[in-house]
């Protein structure tokens, strides 16, 4: 059975069997309506009620601060909309390499009288600071900054950028969904430091589609995207899916539990794969900045992204060309054109994000294969010149 | 052997069909790759998977898969049509239609635009529940843009008359909404035949896991949409977000189910309710609330007079059933439905709801009328209001002197 390595961890990531676990229950015998009163209902409640204290856990916080979505991209849309739908307009900064869902409904929201700037990063893909405390120097009432680039792995220090946006009073949200189980992530603490909402997902690690959280500070006042019966104490409505959110704390679990063992292992992977890419003449973008320990971006000037990774695949590696969500979308990535890197070299991106079950044989085939891989497209583009 | 409590509350939520969680699992487990990830064969799996069961909910109800985009739930796609179509037509007219009886998450959205500067109309029901048509049609104006009209209602399973309501607004050039969350699996849905713009539906009543929905956006004419959900600018804009392929693999499932198995189902579990009814009006002063002619044959929704709510559902606790619609349990307010047949609020809070569905057996039922007797006659013993009742006293007459 043909079974390609899964390199693609920043896409999806593969179910945890803990996780499964847990949830098969609530897809058989336990399937009660959290709001009914029956008993049922009532052991639905208890469920949801103890993922919600898993989740809090996770990430420091208080129970009552997590509000259960159906996704990330759900969770970033609430906090902006829904914080913009009780406020004035003004001014509203997101960072130029947020993840689409983002800087999609911030660009809806600038249609709607919203003024918006897109924070500048350097070659890097940092948020440059001169110009962030520029931007907050205008008195932005809404800030995003993604605590990690989904498609480099950069990192913010969202602490130090949330500090720097105090002054101007804005809520500060940052969108941690690729941070979690990667980094520590630490609401309590970023809240303390100015940061009033943060989104995580289950998918991301180990955990199901289909369940997502904002973290969200009590005092910002938020319109609920989805309206109709209350749930989430009015802030998300809809009947809640229970197997999912116990999915979701169980995955919390974990990737807390086995944080420091993934810390330790990915940037070993991570070093030997960039070893080899350096040596076949890549290049690495963001290499020297501080990132995700698992991914890597990297291009070859004049090969082209989709067909590399296409080949890639039929070698039984799966990867991806730019970020999943816009892999329709034959566009260079935003974020490499943030970065000021040309579109020759952009369209040739390949993003390879590792995770804990991916190995140093694994690495090393990989590199085979690559090397195999460039020079046959190499040579195909020398021959059609 | 009887497995206790009996469940009797299909409306709240189905159980997820084993056939169904049999065809989830391997796109939980194996076949876990995010479907919008182009690049290698765990998403081209998903993706087809998840066009696969686009198929099914299309075939469910006569539409062309195109016109099926995935949302969260009922809840969600509600939302996303009314406020989609009410913002994209409000060059139009800023007026909409819809009825007291809908479900919260129509109301409670109604009322956000509202908010907004929409102006709505929310239509009387007739004591048996269903709209006039008449009433209808006079509520409607040169610039309504939008009427919402469930098919089912979830509290009393009745069914409003959707098709003569569609014909009714393509005549004005009116978008016409349906909230087929509790239809589907139920009653035939064509919408090759019927004249309706826009439909939710729900994977979790209908035998598919939570967490799941879909959204009816017709294609010809063509029904446009302001998104609600922004971001990679899946199902065609219409809806961004990390499909959950599992999820939408169940909802096909559950889809293909319904549309295999309907016929004969709804034979076998309409059996069984006029047994339950049957075996129920035998009792003295019971109401049935809404129409029984127009409606499911899985709903049954009775009030019954002189016994107190709260101390019926405790009686009963062997049934898990409804009291109010199941979304606004955490409140004790009357159900705004009943009230709305004209139920007063000693009524409305003596009812309960009784839904059945596809694993419920005759002697569950048989269980529950035994059951009903037994405590019903307690209650209305230790009631003084039936004692005065029985003595011939008129209650409406009667000075109550507060303490």
């Amino acid at each position: 059975m043909f079974a390609p390595v899964y390199f693609d961890h920043n896409a999806t990531t593969p179910l945890r069997p803990q996780v499964l676990d847990a949830m098969l229950p609530w897809l058989s015998e336990q399937f009660g309506n959290a709001s009914s009163r029956h008993e049922y209902g009532r052991a639905a409640r208890r469920a949801i009620d103890e993922a919600r204290g898993q989740v809090a856990a996770a990430v420091g916080a208080h129970p009552t601060e997590v509000v259960f979505t159906s996704g990330g991209s759900e969770a970033n849309n609430l906090f902006l909309k829904g914080a913009a739908a009780c406020l004035k307009p003004g001014l509203l900064a997101v960072g130029a390499i947020e993840h689409p869902c983002v800087i999609k409904p911030a660009e809806q929201l600038a249609r709607r009288g919203w003024m918006l700037e897109k924070l500048a990063v350097d070659g890097e893909g940092r948020i440059e600071p001169a110009n962030f405390e520029a931007v907050m120097a205008r008195k932005p009432k809404l800030v995003s900054v993604m605590t990690a680039n989904n498609e480099t792995g950069v990192l913010q220090d969202i602490d130090v950028l949330a500090g720097l946006a105090k002054p101007s009073n804005a809520w500060f949200h940052t969108d941690a969904v690729q941070a979690l189980g990667k980094e520590a992530v630490d609401f309590r603490r970023w809240n303390a430091a100015g940061v009033h909402g943060m989104t995580i997902s289950a998918h991301k690690i180990g955990g199901p589609k289909g369940a997502a959280a904002l973290l969200l500070d009590k005092r910002v006042e938020l319109e609920p995207l989805i309206a109709g019966g209350g749930h989430e104490r009015g802030l998300r409505s809809g009947t809640e899916n229970v197997a999912a959110i116990v999915g979701f704390g169980r995955a919390c679990e974990l990737a807390v539990q086995e944080l420091a063992d993934y810390r330790m292992q990915l940037p070993a992977l991570r070093e030997r794969l960039e070893r080899g890419l350096v040596e076949m003449g890549a290049t690495l973008f963001s290499s020297e900045t501080s990132r995700l320990p698992n991914t890597v971006y990297f291009a070859w000037p004049d090969l082209d992204g989709e067909t590399l990774v296409g080949q890639l695949d039929r070698a039984g590696f799966a990867v991806a060309s730019g970020a999943a969500c816009s892999s329709a979308n034959p566009e260079p990535s935003h974020v490499l054109q943030a970065m000021g890197v040309p579109s020759q070299l952009a369209r040739g991106a390949v993003r390879v994000s590792l995770g804990m079950a991916n190995t140093v044989e694994q690495i090393d085939e990989f590199l085979s294969t690559l090397r195999r891989t460039v020079s046959k497209l190499q040579h195909m583009i020398a021959m059609a010149v | 052997m009887l497995k206790l409590p009996i469940y009797l509350d299909y409306s709240a939520t189905t159980p997820v069909d084993p056939r169904v969680a049999e065809k989830m699992i391997p796109y939980l487990v194996e076949n876990f790759g995010n479907p919008a990830s182009r690049s290698h064969s765990f998403g081209w799996k998903a993706e087809a998977a998840v066009e696969e069961a686009r198929e099914e909910v299309a075939k469910l109800v006569n539409a062309d898969s195109k016109e099926i985009v995935w949302t969260s739930g009922a809840t969600e796609s509600n939302n996303l049509a009314i406020k989609g179509a009410a913002h994209f037509y409000s060059g139009k007219g800023k007026h909409l239609v819809t009825v007291k009886t809908e479900h919260k998450a129509v109301l409670d959205t109604c009322r956000e635009l509202e908010r907004q500067g929409f102006e709505v109309t929310y239509l009387d029901v007739q004591e048996n529940g269903l709209i006039d048509l008449e009433a209808f049609k006079a509520a409607l104006r040169p610039d309504t843009i939008l009427a919402s009209v469930m098919f089912v209602n979830n509290e009393i399973g009745v069914i409003q008359p959707v098709a003569e309501i569609g014909e009714i607004c393509r005549e004005k050039g009116i978008i016409f909404h349906v909230d087929a969350a509790q239809a589907t699996g139920k009653v035939d849905i064509d919408l090759g035949a019927l004249k309706v713009d826009l439909m939710s539906f729900s994977a979790h009543k209908t035998y598919g896991p939570k967490g799941i929905g879909a959204l009816y956006i017709r294609r010809k004419p063509r029904v446009r949409l302001e998104a609600q959900m922004h971001g990679g600018g899946h199902e065609r804009g219409f809806r961004s977000g990390t499909l959950p392929t599992h999820q939408i693999v169940g909802m096909g499932e559950a889809f293909r189910i319904a549309r295999e198995e309907m016929a004969e189902e709804n034979l076998r579990i309409g059996k069984l309710r006029d047994k339950l009814l049957k075996g129920l009006t035998d009792i003295e002063q019971v109401y049935i609330n809404g129409d029984m002619e127009h409606r499911v044959p899985h709903n049954l929704n009775i009030s019954f007079a002189y016994v107190e709510g709260e101390s019926m559902l405790m009686a009963i606790k062997d049934l898990a059933v409804s009291s109010g619609s199941a979304c606004t349990s955490a409140s004790l307010e009357p159900s705004y439905v009943l009230r709305a047949l004209g139920r007063d609020d000693e009524l409305a809070h003596s009812s309960i709801r009784f839904t059945l569905g596809r694993f419920t057996t005759e002697e569950e039922i048989d269980y529950a009328i035994k059951l009903l007797h037994e405590k019903i006659g307690k209650l209305r013993e230790l009631s003084p209001l039936w004692e005065m009742v029985q003595e011939g006293v008129d209650l409406s007459t009667v000075q109550w002197a507060a303490h």
